[in-house]
């Protein structure tokens, strides 16, 4: 497979804090890319990085390198907003807009300039779909997304991340506050993206990255301790604290 | 546990003690004082409106003041009084959301930034009379342009900045962290974000300080005595901003301490009872965007 994302030594310090230490690694394109290791290792910062959400947090500095399909994100030419059209993200807690779903989801097509109406509404269908919600919700598009089910609006919130046309999806900790059906529907959904989108997803449940990743990257301090083949990290792990993470003796 | 059970006949029972007599006591006392404010309030209302409004005519609303005669009306410091009340809000509404918006979103978070935001909320506080002798200052010794609409008006906004500010900046900080970080992941710029999202969800908050600062500028009076003066051009209609821009409060103060027309309890009553009724009206009107807004985004 083919590598899209490529860090390379990269360094991130918020103030005198280094939060990743000297990472360098491939994300390979149209899979699934699992970050895990225990709170405060660096896994959510070093997403973060992708779609440069760390540039609003007031001291954070950067060294080294990530390339994004060849084009260095961090060069000064790069404009994050048509970045983050490329990488699209979703947080944690789903975060609708006290808007319609209809609204929320052609949010981000308007922001990019899109207004007719028969053009939004394709997207927003096609969004839905993809993000198998279109069935649950296509009679009540124009009721507010807070009407929703939590998991429903977590789906709704990929819905909104791919109507802008990204390559990238960013996941982060998208199911940990979500039930377990609703989380077990988004991994399926997870699955079936992969198709066409690479995935990269920050999860602090081993058993998720397990079921349904390809690469697995293992986080310790900052540090990437192991990065391989999920199968491989989960079955004979190379480093010796991998082994005692997935074992459950810390973390 | 058994002796607790022998005592009470039901396991799930009414509870007793100190504790629920207190939340008792507490309970009762808290919708005696609710129902006296709310009782008050309405009191006042009819005792100030039960003179006025039954003796209110039309010629009363739209004729000219007199300083003589009986029978005088109050139809140029009506106008007036819209008319400060829309020019002020036109001068504070976009400067104070934009300074809310700066401080909320855009400043940097030092110490400089920080005494100017005491110095909003200190502002918020002074005696609106102090406004009008930096607007007298300003319009009367500075430019000599005397007592008019326009010097009422600024200076009326001057007074309404720092609330505006303060309202908008608090509203816009509690929109919660997500739907900013949302609206930012989907590639929008700082802009988009704040007409799309910040200012949408704050709007509740905003409305209400507009309402507040509104409802108080049309019943001001001490900045308007000073910087618009006590008299009108005595015309309706006059769209002059260099007129003298005496407002319906003003002229309430005036028949009450000053006028020699014989019927000045009479005006004074209706003049208070077309003042309640307009800044009422005030309230409600601002709402009206409000309502829609919620209709749209809540469920």
């Amino acid at each position: 497979m083919q590598a899209i994302i490529e860090i390379e030594k990269l360094n991130l310090f918020y103030g005198a804090f280094q939060a990743l230490k000297n990472v360098s690694m491939e994300v390979p394109e149209r899979a699934i890319t699992a970050f895990i290791g225990p709170s405060g290792c660096g896994k959510s910062t070093l997403l973060r990085t992708l779609n440069r959400m760390n540039d609003m947090i007031q001291g954070t500095r950067i060294e080294g390198k990530i390339e994004i399909g060849g084009a260095d994100i961090y060069s000064n030419d790069v404009h994050v907003e048509t970045l983050r059209k490329k990488v699209g993200m979703v947080f944690q807690q789903p975060n609708p807009f006290p808007k319609s779903i209809y609204d929320n989801v052609a949010y981000g097509p308007r922001l990019h300039g899109i207004r007719k109406k028969q053009e939004l509404d394709e997207i927003v269908e096609s969004s839905l779909r993809s993000a198998a919600l279109w069935d649950e919700v296509k009679d009540y598009l124009k009721r507010s997304a807070l009407s929703l089910s939590g998991g429903q609006q977590q789906r709704m919130c990929i819905a909104r991340a791919l109507a802008v046309g990204p390559d990238i999806l960013l996941m982060d900790e998208a199911t940990s506050a979500l039930d377990p059906i609703s989380t077990l529907k988004i991994e399926e959904l997870a699955q079936e993206l992969k198709d066409k989108y690479t995935i990269v997803m920050v999860t602090h449940n081993m058993h998720q990255a397990a079921r349904v990743s390809h690469q697995t990257v293992f986080f310790l301090n900052g540090e990437v301790v192991e990065y391989s083949d999920t199968e491989k990290l989960f079955s004979d792990p190379s480093d010796q604290r991998t082994e005692d993470y997935i074992s459950g003796r810390f973390g | 546990m058994t002796d607790r059970s022998a005592s009470a006949p039901s396991a799930f029972g009414k509870r007793s003690g100190a504790s629920a007599i207190y939340n008792r006591l507490f309970t009762g006392f808290v919708w005696f004082v609710g129902i006296c404010v709310i009782l008050f309030i309405l009191g006042l209302l009819f005792l100030l409106l039960q003179k006025g409004l039954p003796k209110l005519t039309w010629d009363f609303l739209y004729g000219l003041p007199s300083e003589i005669e009986e029978g005088g009306g109050i139809g140029p410091a009506l106008f007036n009084s819209f008319y400060v009340l829309f020019l002020s809000l036109a001068i504070s509404i976009p400067l104070g959301l934009a300074a809310g918006i700066y401080l909320a979103e855009f400043a940097p978070d030092n110490k400089w930034i920080g005494l100017v935001r005491i110095c909003v909320e200190g502002l918020s506080s002074v005696p609106s009379i102090i406004f009008g002798l930096f607007g007298i200052a300003i319009f009367v010794e500075m430019f000599q342009v005397g007592l008019t609409i326009l010097g009422g008006a600024v200076s009326l906004a001057f007074l309404n900045l720092p609330v505006l500010t303060r309202v908008t900046e608090e509203s816009i900080r509690a929109v919660p962290v997500e739907m900013k970080n949302a609206s930012f992941a989907l590639g929008s710029t700082h802009l988009q974000t704040i007409r799309r999202v910040l200012i949408p969800v704050a709007l509740n908050g905003i409305i209400t300080g507009i309402c507040l600062v509104a409802g108080r500028a049309f019943g001001e009076s001490a900045v308007i005595i000073l910087t618009a003066g006590v008299t009108t051009s005595g015309s309706m209609w006059d769209f002059n901003l260099f007129s003298p821009g005496e407002t319906l409060a003003v002229h309430l103060w005036y028949v009450q301490s000053e006028a020699i027309v014989p019927d000045a309890q009479e005006i004074a009553q209706k003049a208070t009872a077309v003042l309640i009724f307009f800044v009422l009206l005030i309230n409600v009107v601002f709402r009206v965007p409000l309502w829609l807004n919620g209709r749209k985004t809540k469920l």
